[in-house]
């Protein structure tokens, strides 16, 4: 009976050690003191209506910033403990033992990528991609927002762990079987990783397909394909691949759920069960997810460049037929991470020359970008410098690609600490970086100021030195042999002093994620200065800087026509035009997300504990919600022509406004000043209801 | 509303339809990778028995073409019931739809006598990665019949409240795209699960 109510769960499924304890009381504590905030500020309502609800993806990207954002220093907690016990391992245990630091790396791998990286990428799809489009909102508003409350969902799940079962995958970020069956990890830590892995994986494939739609159905007038802007390019190469390769991830990871609950033999050992066959269907994904989280990078540097150099992208064409080539061949060299498998030599060497193959594409971009510099007018603002760290990082981790796209040498350097160097080049080089670059350059746009550069030109410097510091000695340390995910060593093999500066390495870009944090409030106490009068700070060339910063709900009032490739740049030559308002159809806001993605999780945490009746009627509710979601036609409101008029004559006095007390001649706020003037500001703004 | 305001919404309306149709066709696609897995998977695990029964001991392919027919005739009235539905023939889209539901219940029964027996007989899909294998892929299509199913239902009921009303056409449409998507899939489960072992494929 009680097995029936509860499952699993029992008593022993609380907390009792000593970092589930801290997980699970920072949680709680965040949570308070989140509820006491909002309760005492009286914004419950403001919140649910303007934000929670809403289908403006706008307003979803900026929560989907937020929610990466957080994401990235709980994954970055992580990899400092993995870098501090392997600086201390080589002298004694460390202070994690084998079981937890498993854990450790995988969730790190786990939260950077679906949690971080996906939700940074799809939160600037969302705000920027419809702007510049020329579109008001997207093709299924709602769909946007039941992906977004999967993903969270997910996120949720993957923290569960803290609170509920103490335990994690120590698989590994893929889960490789027959190590995650039922038979070598039994615990509720495997299940915390597929229900949270498919949750938001449905997310992404919803967001996937909806920005298919948008970006082929609802351009403006004139905008044809090879008129796109390259972050548009990007962000399509890239939901392509989310529709191509995450229902197999879907798939994949039921089957091995199958395994785990109702005992079939996919992947087991006995049975007549095939891991292998999971390796290879995991890294079908696998493999092109990485591209997935960097093509839409790759467009915001083609869109940096651009700006930065004053001039229209070099060798237009190439570059957009280059991401193009990048996200096709992906899809064929998934075979590359396991050579070693053994499969025979011509089967290795044809995903060899596949995987040599995507090096000429990205040259391609390579040469667009500094060809586009050339002779340009170029100003070293912090996105161009992210866009300079990242080609001499990205760079490296490119040769090193190429290096262990032959068999041989991966023979000698596969699992090594030489590969992980490799995907953390790319992946910090080419998608953390473009990530970065493109909130430096779209967040005036998107806050409506911009970003203190000064103290953003320390981050970006700390990034790139810490980043040298902590990965180069990864590369000498896997050509010494090192192999990855090690808790322990020997000191006589003098692997010590390596993993120490790495360590240090680590620290310095601790210093560069704070040094952001330090410029994002010093840059909102320094809003009034830094404010973006014009709504186009960079004199920059596509449709997104045609509107105020940051824009109004219905992102255009007057829709524009896109008869060359950098419209805006167009328009600014021949004046603007006079604006002819019309009624603006705009979707009403929903909760029906919230309450599928909340029934969705129950469904999750219903199998995780094996708690059959809330799995049942959690898929009713799922259900249910759709239903009467169907039975509800009325999901739209018109503004009138006269309305957007009022409005956009208010939004141009205002900006009229700023002009007057905003003043020119000040430099942005130093690490100084910001430490003399921050405390009172605080205070200030504490006492201040 | 004037005349060009009722043009521009129609407009508007028609755009929205051409884009959710557009959508649901990706959607299908994704939902067809899905199947492409199984496929592959199924056809990976096929001989790996573990000593038990194989495909031709088990299966009977009598059965499956009359599930095949069920199945095939339904996808033709569930495009009479189109025909119908866009000429706002109301009477006519429940009768052939109910016709497509009936078929669709029959061929689900089918299925699971299908798998009752084999079941009784002790081949689950706990016996062998084949049966694995076979199980999860005729239970992931007949799960999407039988979401179909429950669709079909729901839809009938809004046409029933409310007639054929534009958002309820565009409904029945996805549906019926729906309908056929699974219909093919099926045949290539007929193909691949039930006539390759006997031709000695």
């Amino acid at each position: 009976m009680k097995e029936f109510f509860i499952g699993k769960l029992t008593l022993d499924a609380l907390p009792h050690e000593m970092h589930t304890i801290g997980g699970s009381a920072s949680i709680v504590l965040m949570l308070i003191s989140i509820i006491a905030f909002v309760t005492y500020k009286k914004r419950w309502t403001w919140l649910w209506k303007d934000w929670l609800t809403t289908v403006d993806p706008k307003k979803i990207g900026i929560m989907y910033f937020i929610a990466g954002g957080i994401m990235l220093i709980r994954g970055g907690i992580d990899a400092i403990m993995i870098w501090s016990q392997q600086a201390l391992a080589g002298s004694g245990n460390g202070y994690l033992n084998a079981q937890h630091f498993q854990e450790i790396f995988t969730a790190h791998g786990n939260i950077m990528v679906f949690f971080v990286a996906m939700a940074l990428i799809f939160g600037f799809v969302n705000y920027i991609v419809p702007l510049q489009i020329g579109a008001r909102d997207l093709a299924s508003p709602f769909m946007n927002t039941l992906g977004f409350w999967l993903y969270v969902a997910g996120a949720v799940m993957i923290n569960m762990f803290f609170v509920l079962g103490g335990e994690y995958a120590a698989t590994g970020w893929l889960a490789v079987a027959p190590l995650s069956g039922k038979e070598f990890s039994p615990g509720v830590g495997m299940d915390y990783w597929i229900w949270s892995l498919q949750i938001s994986g449905i997310g992404t494939t919803l967001g996937g397909i909806n920005f298919i739609m948008t970006i082929l159905r609802m351009r403006a007038k004139g905008m044809s394909l090879m008129k796109m802007p390259p972050f548009t390019w990007g962000s399509l190469c890239s939901m392509v691949m989310v529709v191509s390769v995450f229902p197999l991830l879907t798939m994949t990871i039921f089957l091995l759920f199958f395994d785990r609950y109702l005992g079939t033999h996919f992947f087991t050992t006995d049975g007549g069960g095939n891991p292998m066959m999971y390796t290879n269907l995991i890294w079908m994904w696998g493999h092109p997810e990485v591209y997935i989280i960097m093509l839409p990078s790759f467009g915001i540097f083609t869109e940096v460049v651009s700006t930065f150099s004053r001039k229209p992208v070099a060798f237009y064409k190439s570059n957009i037929i280059a991401m193009i080539g990048i996200s096709t061949i992906s899809l064929l060299v998934w075979l590359h991470h396991f050579y070693t498998m053994g499969a025979d030599a011509k089967v290795n060497s044809a995903f060899g020359v596949a995987t040599m193959f995507i090096s000429i594409p990205t040259s391609a971009l390579v040469i667009s970008w500094i060809a586009t510099m050339y002779k340009g007018r170029i100003s070293f603002k912090t996105p161009m410098l992210w866009l300079m760290g990242f080609i001499a990082i990205f760079g490296l981790g490119g040769i090193s690609g190429v290096l262990l796209a032959i068999p041989p040498v991966d023979f000698q350097l596969h699992n090594s600490l030489f590969l992980v160097a490799h995907f953390h080049s790319n992946a910090i080089g080419g998608v953390l970086f473009g990530i970065f670059a493109g909130l430096a350059y779209w967040f005036p746009k998107i806050a409506g100021f911009r970003l203190n550069e000064r103290i953003g030109r320390y981050a970006v410097w700390s990034w790139i030195i810490g980043f040298f510091v902590a990965f180069t000695p990864l590369y000498i340390l896997g050509l010494m042999g090192a192999t990855r995910r090690l808790d322990t060593y020997e000191a006589s093999t003098g692997w010590q002093p390596f993993y120490i500066v790495a360590f240090v390495g680590g620290l310095i870009i601790m210093l560069g994620v704070a040094l952001q944090l330090v410029q994002i409030i010093a840059s909102i106490m320094q809003r009034k200065r830094l404010v973006d009068r014009t709504g186009d700070p960079w004199d920059a060339r596509t449709l997104e800087w045609s509107m105020t910063s940051p824009p109004p709900a219905y992102n255009f009032a007057t829709i524009p026509e896109a008869t060359e490739r950098d419209p805006f740049w167009k328009m600014k030559q021949d004046g603007l035009q006079k604006l002819l308002y019309e009624d603006i159809h705009m979707p009403k806001n929903t909760a029906s997300g919230i309450y599928i993605s909340l029934f969705a999780f129950l469904v999750g945490f219903g199998f995780v504990w094996e708690i059959v009746w809330l799995v049942v009627l959690s898929m009713i509710g799922i259900v249910a919600v759709f239903i009467a979601k169907g039975f509800n036609e009325d999901s739209e409101y018109t503004i009138p022509a006269s309305e957007v008029a009022a409005l956009e004559a208010v939004s141009a006095r205002e900006m009229r406004d700023t002009k007057k007390y905003a003043p020119e001649n000040e430099e942005d706020m130093g690490l100084i000043e910001f430490v003399k003037t921050a405390p009172r500001w605080l205070f200030g703004l504490m006492r201040n209801k | 509303m004037n005349d060009s305001l009722a043009h521009e919404t129609l407009n508007h309306e028609a755009a929205a339809d051409d884009r959710t149709m557009f959508g649901f066709w990706v959607y299908l696609m994704t939902d067809l990778l899905m199947f492409a897995v199984l496929f592959a998977v199924y056809a990976v695990l096929r001989d790996s028995t573990f000593g038990g029964p194989t495909a031709s001991d088990l299966l009977n392919p009598d059965l499956a073409l009359i599930e095949t027919l069920l199945l095939l005739t339904s996808s033709f009235t569930v495009g009479i019931g189109m025909l119908a539905a866009k000429q706002l023939k109301k009477d006519q889209v429940m009768l052939w739809f109910g016709i497509t539901f009936v078929l669709g219940i029959a061929f689900l029964s089918l299925e699971l006598y299908e798998f009752y027996e084999l079941i009784h007989e002790g081949h689950t899909m706990q016996s062998s990665a084949f049966l694995s294998a076979f199980f999860v892929l005729l239970g992931t299509h007949g799960i999407h019949i039988i979401s179909g199913l429950l669709w079909m239902g729901i839809i009938l009921v809004f046409v029933a409240k409310r007639g054929l009303t534009r958002s309820n056409v565009r409904k029945l449409a996805l549906l019926s795209l729906f309908w056929h998507f699974l219909d093919i899939v099926w045949i290539f489960i007929f193909t691949v699960v039930y006539l390759m072992p006997f031709i000695g494929v």
